[in-house]
């Protein structure tokens, strides 16, 4: 936010003993128990194969050693407030950290011992030898419990300094950091963008070791380019060097429409020619990525738009796709009369559309005037009438019960055929319907039906007191998520194949809806980044992601990510400049209050010469 | 004689024992300007909303040019031409203020989904008609509300004006009739007389009916027709400000009874 | 101030046509399935059996006697995870999803306990102190659970637009099951064997009931009873019934808003602790989704009885519990759907739909604090 007026006063950094202790230890407790859950969580067995950088770094030991170093800093981070004078920080920060990080690697410590002389496996079942180990370090026990508390110190002390680093420092040290990390992630997307097509080995040889992860020179390079772009950074900040970004927010007019229409034409080149440079497998990726992404932006409609919380929302997906399948494999079930054809793609999805709308009214209209909490459970509980009418016996004539429907052939565009064995060309499907999402969800914000669910998510009964229909306005919402998601479900068809009941459990339509919120609801391009940061790092529901070993944990994550979401920025991490003061409401008002305050004089001022009392 | 709009007949309504309002008669005819007045707890919010249709009567009927509003939607009291502010501003705080005028179009335009996704004529036009029709409403109140401010956020606005937009987007439905709900409630003198006159505009150069609830008997006076007091749910005197004002049962409700006369 | 009570005449927009289409449809679709099931019964030959189930076989007394216990014993636990769902929405007007979850952990940590009791061989040996020992272990895990929920991602959205909670309890509700995925492992997890002596059926007044059930019916019953007591009879039950009723008023009372808070959840947590236990006993397996299901079937309970109304949510459960299980029987199968036993699960839902079409404020009434009554 804002930077401390000038008028707030620094007091001097406090002396180095000067802590408050409890808050010490209670922050060294907490690390502590949370280094073990992410230890008997298995997380740094698990994700030991990975390498960050070869030999020295893997992920799994990287899992743990990041925490002490956030826990180190926010042991000393204080809020600063406008107007109230607040300390310098010095010494103590640093010590806290470090005596904070100290604590939790006793834990750790404590947890080296007890595996050593306890056998928990039952029932904490990563209670093993293999987690021995790799506390250790391989050696043996003595070096695995004094190295915890001198490595938890060594972190907590960094993370205690980053309070004392210059603005400066921080940022290239962040852009480092990231760098780095970056390039190890996105190894398999690099190496396949730069060798499959174009001959570039030398690079990707340079960076990366043969059998994966960084190697030394690579990650020195890659901190260096890291730390350069962040020195970019603070001179663009400073002023010194211009930015595109600023200047594009100079741009007004039809110079900004010009802008805005180069960007977008850039956007889409890329688009077309990417697939074209990778490979395979993360061809495949980008296209569950880009299912995703039309689902997302179709709940982005109900949930961020309209302020409806469907967590049914994988029914209509469900719908597109078995719709889909029963239309256009002869392998359907034997109940259907020989009258229902055997039709192309594109004939199917007129029907899907129709089905699509249909349902969408059938599950809005009981639940449209219902209190937020109970519609969120009845659409849930929808879904699941859905999806065990597919599975059930009793309709399996119909939609293949457990067995599902098969031999779903491709969408047939006459000079080719789009199917699951190229994913290039399900990407390029995926992508033509993704920009059409964007284009609907961008044309109806703007639009009055934009405006009466912009109204309805402010204050429902005014909305109606200004002649807001807002039954129908709601189902409205509804139903354009109800079609986009099918359009998902109908490609989903056609990619995999086959349909079963199982694709569409309620854990979609959470994932989805984690998606929506950690990249900003009701933002286009929020709700696009969170897909590819979650979905194609990260994995799906059902699919992995570029770091396919964390499919184990990566449930756990979004569930931390949605409280940590919610808790501190559920404006989303690309926040939509409306939704970001709806919900730091009174942070807003209170500024706005304070402005109002100046204008109102201003004003009073100018009119009549004389000031109003404040 | 002009047409009369709105007619209310025995209307009563009861929240559990409570009887907030008892067998109400009242009239509104084209054109005027009728206040409501009464002590606090006298019904007359209550009233506002039952008919804009937000509470339903438990007896009686609204009429409204010839037809029943018993039992409509809010939203379809607004249609019929009905438009109403509330006593505690409730805007639309993160919409700009002109949208919060645009918004208060909708029952009075029509594009859909297709119009908005294909771009087509009509749909620009009709945005362009709702953003001209805005900008004369919030013209209303001279240079306050246009200019640089229409794509503010309404929290930015000071008390004063915030009233003044709630009045403007009820104006912007169109509509016939506006129930004002103590239009100049925290107001200064000066923004009240100056409110004051712009009521009386609003009957005579914009050819709104307006109904108005006040505490403050300047403006009541300034700028009524016709006053109507209500104590404990029922009205007790009706007429002009001179003839309610003087009227000793009105008084009494409002001061109260000298004790000896009490028993 | 917002739109009060309404009550429509008679349908007017199209949505209501259709609101009014879907109640006649599904009161129509139950009455004649017990109407066809009652007819089954008197004659399978009937000729509406005769057209629409064929394979028509009436339920003998036994059966009857069978479902109606399960569906009661269900529904007892039903009726115990749904106190929790009720209070909390009584005080804090929002559905703390994660509530099955707390149900889940007693049930877990039941499953632990009793697992080592056993290889400590007092399971058998001692069963009803080993049985109050895991039942006072689920308590203290599931309390514990319930309030640093609270603390943790409740308690700093105390202010924020209705949403915002219900999704973080969503995010809790992941979080915990996921906890349990990666510490304890994916799998189902077993209770340990019960005694042969408690498995019994036993007679009760005209009923034969297995001795679980009766148990389970048993503890469910005394629980109810002790926070009936807690509610109505103690100070603290005094502060939680002022604290839901209006949160401002109470604390203007001198009541300690926050404390009361915690302490609703934490009797909530208490009850699904208490639940879990039973659960196990009863179905003897446990794994991290078990507490899904029945959360949201247990929050139908509550609504069926009436939001808020502890008296309402053990009612609602007891109700669903047996709907489900009588209903694929005696609704379902009368009108030739096959394979009924899939769609239990189904017919949960469907109750709550029904009842939130046709009596939104539930069989007993809401009880909502002053600032969620609409």
């Amino acid at each position: 936010m804002s930077a401390p007026m000038a008028t707030n006063e620094t007091l001097p950094a406090r002396a180095a003993l000067d802590q408050e202790w409890r808050k010490v230890v209670n922050h060294g407790l907490l690390l502590a128990l949370v280094l073990v859950f992410v230890s008997l969580a298995n997380m740094p067995v698990s994700l030991d194969s990975r390498m960050i950088i070869e030999p020295m770094l893997s992920m799994g030991y990287l899992s743990l050693l990041w925490i002490p170093v956030v826990m180190g800093f926010i042991v000393s981070s204080e809020k600063v407030l406008e107007g109230i004078a607040y300390h310098a920080k010095g010494a103590r920060e640093v010590l806290a950290g470090g005596l904070v990080g100290v604590i939790g690697g006793l834990g750790l410590s404590l947890l080296v011992i007890l595996i050593d002389n306890f056998n928990l496996r039952d029932p904490l079942v990563n209670w093993s030898p293999a987690l021995l180990d790799l506390l250790q370090f391989g050696n043996g026990i003595g070096f695995g419990v004094i190295i915890w508390p001198v490595l938890g110190f060594g972190l907590g002390v960094f993370g205690g300094a980053l309070h004392i680093f210059t603005a400066m420092t921080r940022t290239i040290v962040g852009w480092v950091v990231g760098a780095v990390l970056g390039v190890a992630v996105f190894e398999t997307v690099i190496i396949d963008l730069l060798t499959e097509r174009l001959p570039f080995e030398f690079i990707t040889d340079w960076f990366y070791f043969i059998r994966g992860g960084l190697s030394q020179q690579g990650a020195v390079t890659a901190a260096l380019i890291g730390g350069g772009l962040g020195y970019l950074r603070v001179l663009a900040q400073r002023g010194v060097v211009p930015t595109p970004v600023q200047d594009y927010k100079q741009l007004v007019g039809p110079e900004r429409t010009r802008a805005n229409t180069i960007i977008i034409i850039t956007c889409g080149v890329a688009t077309a020619i990417l697939p074209l440079l990778l490979g395979r497998i993360t061809n495949e990726l980008l296209a569950n990525v880009g299912l995703f992404v039309l689902l997302a932006l179709g709940l982005n409609v109900v949930v961020g738009l309209a302020g409806i919380l469907d967590l049914g929302y994988v029914a209509f997906f469900a719908v597109g796709g078995y719709a889909t399948a029963i239309l256009t494999s002869p392998n359907r079930g034997d109940s259907w009369p020989d009258w229902v054809p055997q039709s192309h793609w594109f004939a199917a999805l007129l029907v899907v559309i129709l089905l699509a709308i249909l349902t969408g009214l059938f599950i809005g209209a009981p639940v449209i005037r219902m209190r937020g909490d109970y519609l969120a459970i009845v659409t849930l509980g929808f879904g699941e009438i859905i999806r065990l009418l597919f599975l059930s016996d009793w309709l399996g004539g119909y939609t293949g019960g457990a067995q599902g429907v098969t031999n779903i052939p491709g969408v047939d565009l006459g000079f080719v055929e789009i199917k699951g064995t190229d994913p290039r060309a399900i990407f390029y499907l995926v992508a033509v319907f993704c920009a059409l999402a964007i284009y609907v969800s961008w044309r109806l914000e703007k639009s009055r039906l934009g405006r009466a669910w912009m109204a309805i998510r402010e204050d429902e009964s005014v909305a109606e007191a200004m002649g807001i229909n807002t039954v129908n306005v709601k189902l409205m919402a509804f139903v354009v998520g109800a079609v986009l998601a099918s359009f998902s479900g109908a490609i989903f068809a056609a990619k995999v194949g086959s349909i079963f009941p199982t694709s569409f459990i309620i854990l979609v339509s959470i994932v989805i809806l984690v998606v929506v919120i950690v990249g900003g609801m009701g933002n286009i391009l929020g709700v696009i980044a969170g897909a590819a940061v979650l979905i194609g790092v990260l994995g799906g529901p059902k699919q992995p992601g570029l770091l396919a070993e964390f499919s184990e944990f990566k449930l756990l994550i979004y569930g931390a990510l949605l409280i940590f979401m919610m808790l501190k920025r559920p404006e989303g991490l690309v926040p939509n400049v409306r939704r970001t003061r709806e919900l730091h409401q009174e942070e807003f008002l209170q500024d706005a209050w304070l402005r109002s305050q100046v204008d109102a004089d201003e004003q009073d001022g100018a009119a009549s010469g004389e000031v109003a009392p404040a | 004689m002009s047409e009369r709009l709105l007619t209310i007949d025995n209307l009563s309504v009861t929240f559990g024992g409570l009887h907030a309002l008892k067998n109400l008669d009242f009239h509104v005819d084209k054109g005027e300007i009728v206040s409501v007045i009464g002590p606090n707890g006298a019904g007359k919010t209550t009233f506002f909303n039952m008919i804009s249709g937000m509470v339903e009567p438990t007896e009686g009927d609204i009429v409204f040019k010839g037809e029943s509003l018993i039992g409509l939607d809010p939203n379809q009291v607004t249609a019929r031409g009905i438009a109403r502010t509330f006593q505690n501003v409730r805007l639309f705080a993160n919409m700009t203020i002109l949208e919060n005028v645009m918004v208060a179009q909708h029952c009075r335009t029509k594009q859909g989904v297709f119009g908005a996704l294909f771009n087509t004529g009509g749909f620009k036009q009709e945005e362009a008609e709702i953003r001209e029709w805005g900008e004369k409403v919030l013209g209303f109140f001279g240079s306050r509300l246009v200019g640089y401010r229409l794509d503010q956020p309404a929290s930015v606005l000071s008390y004063a004006n915030r009233r003044r937009l709630e009045v403007a987007r009820a104006m912007a439905t169109k509509p016939e009739v506006i129930l004002l709900d103590e239009p100049v409630a925290g107001m200064n003198p000066r923004e009240s007389e100056e409110l004051t006159g712009l009521i009386g505009q609003l009957r005579d150069e914009w050819g709104f009916t307006i109904v108005m609830i006040e505490h403050d008997m300047g403006v009541v006076r300034d700028v009524s027709d016709r006053v109507v007091v209500l104590d404990h749910g029922e009205t007790i005197a009706q007429g002009s400000y001179e003839d309610v004002s003087t009227n000793p049962d009105v008084i009494e409700a409002y001061l109260g009874r000298p004790a000896e006369e009490a028993s | 101030m917002t739109a009060a009570v309404r009550s429509k005449a008679a349908p007017r927009t199209g949505v209501d046509w259709f609101l009014t289409f879907m109640r006649v449809g599904l009161s129509f679709f139950f009455i004649s399935g017990v109407i066809m099931f009652v007819l089954q019964q008197i004659d399978p030959q009937n000729p509406i059996a005769g057209v629409l189930n064929p394979d028509a076989t009436g339920l003998t007394a036994d059966q009857f006697e069978g479902l109606i216990i399960s569906g009661l014993s269900q529904g007892a636990m039903y009726g115990l995870i749904a106190l929790g769902y009720s209070m909390v929405y009584g005080v804090l007007g929002f559905i703390n999803f994660a509530h099955g979850e707390v149900f889940m952990v007693g049930a877990m940590t039941g499953m632990i306990t009793s697992n080592k009791l056993e290889e400590a061989g007092l399971w058998e040996d001692a069963f009803f102190v080993s049985l109050v020992f895991i039942i006072l272990v689920a308590i203290v895990c599931s309390t514990a659970t319930a309030v640093i929920m609270e603390r943790v991602a409740y308690r700093p959205l105390r202010g924020s637009p209705r949403l915002i909670p219900l999704i973080t309890s969503i995010g809790v509700s992941f979080l915990i099951q996921n906890i349990s995925i990666v510490l304890l492992g994916p799998g189902a997890k077993a209770y340990p064997s019960l005694p042969e002596w408690l498995s019994q059926k036993r007679t009760v007044l005209f009923l034969e009931v297995e001795g679980t059930k009766l148990m389970v019916i048993l503890v469910a019953a005394i629980s109810m009873a002790g926070l009936w007591y807690l509610v109505e009879r103690t100070k603290t039950g005094r502060a939680m019934r002022a604290v839901a009723e209006d949160k401002e008023i109470a604390s203007l009372m001198g009541i300690d808003v926050n404390r009361t808070i915690v302490t609703t959840f934490a009797v909530g947590g208490a009850m699904a602790g208490v639940a879990g236990i039973l659960w196990g006993i009863l179905f003897r397996s446990v794994i991290h989704t078990t507490g899904f299901l029945p959360g949201i079937k247990a929050f139908s309970a509550a609504v069926v009885g009436g939001i808020g109304n502890l008296g309402g949510a053990m009612a609602g459960g007891l109700t669903l519990g047996s709907a489900e299980s009588l209903a694929p029987l005696m609704v379902l199968e009368p009108w030739g759907i096959n394979g009924v036993s899939q769609l239990r699960d189904a017919v949960a839902f469907l109750v709550l739909i029904f009842v939130l079409l046709v009596r939104p404020t539930g069989l007993f009434g809401e009880r909502l604090s002053a600032e969620d009554r609409a």
